[in-house]
């Protein structure tokens, strides 16, 4: 209860010092003090604001958030964004196809194989090779888009449940997140930014120890998050910070545009791997958690079952993959081996043209929208028949989260904003771009 | 029933004492997970994308030809190469940087390379106190390489078959 406390004392003390003219009570005056003098005026205060982040620890990375506050309780919530805008989506304009994948990885840090997915599949989708792309490849990247997930949430639920106090969780999640980033690393060469997806299918197979080492894992999760629940789900200062805080209606959540564990947690059964499967997910049996109250306490738990259906995805992923090519077969597209490259003229001068030109996209324009784990993550891509993107607009989910913010946390205590925005799982990467 | 049931679970704290117990059973039955880091590390995968290195052919001449594929293909711009032909007629780089402020070790360099001498070695700890030190020249690129070698050949060999 650290955390939290520290914080309903420091507003509480906000409220004892400045906001005692805003009860409307006159102020009582001192022992032995005349009558206020005609000199003296009397200003009434209704609401005052408080500045809350960017460095504050609960604010989940850059988010500064002005508050209106009356007394302890919010009024008004104004999200303040930006502080992380790098201007991804101007720079992909000047980018090959190529170059741009690295730059997807630094939009939602946390979950970087889920933000190369969709821009993968839009470029896949403009050159009219969705269908080529051989299995194992497809098979690879549903199962680290579903390692992503786990990751994803297991830093989200853990966070979350730090931010009302629960520490315990966070130390132990991020065991289990480091062996899902220890994979990563051992496709893609790092915790984070793997830069692993391309267009025409992964840049490497993946080595069959490493198969083995994430079934060994997927065989010891399920323990984990048993343990994880029994930390949380009934624990009495969880549900006390948690239920009822926070409520999106359907209908408020679908106006807001929100998508994911968010809207699911209020009710609307809507996944995008389910609504229009891509990938192997039409061919991979799982289910999907929704919730009824749409309160923080809702979005947790959805987060926790749909731990538990990527993992179900992950074991099936593993048992259907087989060995076979991992890229298509177009050496304009993808690179040849390097083996190859060493020796036949052809492929060295596929490879030169390729990490220097890059490909041509055929001219068009594509929305492709992938169920990332914050939720719908979009990439609107325009091709103009060169070989960079003539525009790149980037749907992040976190954005249409946030900017809900006030909607949820209207009439809330100055604590229950960080439940609600811990609820919320807001990454500024790709909020900001 | 259900009431008392919640009366009973509420008066004898059993959620608090569950998760109590929980975590003295992980002190007491699950081995140490953290590692003592400078003296002991976990294993890194042969495609850990690490500091960088230029590598030399076993007969001691450096392999970059001054190709510029890399330098084409960083998507932060970090490369910067300069060229002319040495005396004895082959073309050399006169000069190779990277910026490492600017790199964001997505590893293009090293699946650029045509002949394998710019790779990513295993090395991630090369913090320094100024930005200047992080401008990479040549001659540190090169003993990098020279120092790294022996692992950055045993990772290029476990990797080969999946490149």
């Amino acid at each position: 209860m650290s955390g939290s406390s520290h914080i309903a004392a420091g507003g509480g003390q906000v409220r004892g010092a400045a906001a005692g003219l805003a009860l409307h009570e006159p102020p009582a005056a001192p022992p032995g003090a005349e009558e206020p003098s005609a000199a003296t005026r009397t200003v009434e205060v209704d609401s005052h604001a408080i500045n809350f982040g960017p460095q504050h620890p609960a604010a989940h990375g850059v988010l500064r958030l002005i508050l209106e506050m009356k007394g302890e309780v919010v009024e008004r919530a104004d999200p303040h964004i930006g502080l992380l805008h790098r201007g991804t989506e101007k720079l992909i304009e000047y980018k090959t196809y190529l170059q741009a994948m690295p730059y997807m990885d630094r939009l939602d840090y946390v979950s970087p194989m889920c933000m190369e997915h969709s821009f993968v599949l839009a470029v896949e989708r403009l050159l009219g090779i969705e269908q080529d792309v051989p299995e194992r490849a497809r098979w690879i990247r549903t199962l680290y888009a579903e390692l992503t997930r786990i990751a994803n949430h297991l830093l989200n639920v853990t966070t979350f449940a730090l931010d009302v106090g629960a520490i315990t969780p966070a130390l132990w999640g991020f065991e289990q997140r480091e062996a899902i980033l220890e994979f990563y690393e051992a496709a893609g060469g790092s915790h984070y930014h793997a830069n692993y997806f391309r267009a025409g299918g992964v840049s490497r197979d993946i080595p069959p120890q490493v198969l083995d080492r994430v079934a060994d894992w997927a065989r010891r999760f399920p323990s984990f998050l048993d343990d994880l629940e029994g930390l949380l789900t009934e624990n009495r200062i969880f549900k006390q910070r948690t239920v009822d805080i926070g409520v999106m209606t359907p209908e408020q959540a679908i106006a807001w545009g929100f998508s994911g564990p968010c809207l699911r947690a209020s009710g609307c059964a809507w996944d995008l791997r389910k609504a229009q499967p891509y990938e192997m997910y039409d061919r991979v049996e799982f289910e999907v958690p929704v919730g009824r109250h749409g309160d923080c306490y809702d979005r947790y738990l959805v987060r926790m079952h749909e731990m538990r259906q990527s993992l179900r995805i992950v074991e099936q992923c593993l048992d259907r993959m087989r060995p076979g090519p991992v890229k298509i077969q177009d050496h304009k597209i993808v690179p040849p081996p390097r083996a190859e490259m060493k020796r036949s003229m052809e492929a060295l001068i596929h490879h030169f043209k390729l990490y220097t030109e890059g490909y041509h996209v055929p001219a068009g324009a594509t929305y492709t929208a992938t169920e990332a784990p914050k939720g719908e993550f979009g990439v609107y891509l325009v091709a103009d028949g060169t070989n960079r993107p003539y525009r790149c607009k980037i749907r992040a989910p976190g954005y249409a989260h946030l900017q809900a913010l006030e909607a949820l946390s209207k009439g809330h205590m100055l604590a229950d904003t960080v439940a609600i925005i811990g609820s919320l799982d807001i990454v500024f990467g790709e909020i900001d771009r | 029933m259900a009431a008392l049931d919640r009366v009973a679970r509420s008066m004898l704290l059993s959620e608090l004492l569950s998760g109590m117990m929980l975590t003295l059973k992980y002190f007491f039955t699950k081995p140490a997970v953290t590692l003592n880091y400078p003296y002991e590390r976990y294993p890194l995968s042969p495609r850990f994308k690490g500091e960088h290195a230029l590598r030399r052919y076993p007969n001691g001449e450096e392999r970059c030809i001054a190709c510029k594929l890399c330098e084409a293909i960083c998507p932060a711009l970090a490369i910067t190469i300069e060229a002319e032909p040495r005396e004895d007629g082959s073309r050399r780089t006169t000069r190779y940087d990277i910026d490492m402020v600017k790199c964001i070790y997505c590893g293009m360099c090293e699946e650029a390379c045509p002949v394998d001498a710019i790779v990513e070695g295993p090395n991630l700890e090369f913090a320094v106190e100024t930005r200047e030190e992080l401008i990479y020249h040549k001659e540190k690129l090169l003993e990098n390489g020279d120092r790294w070698e022996p692992i950055i050949a045993e990772r290029l060999r476990l990797d080969a078959p999946y490149r």
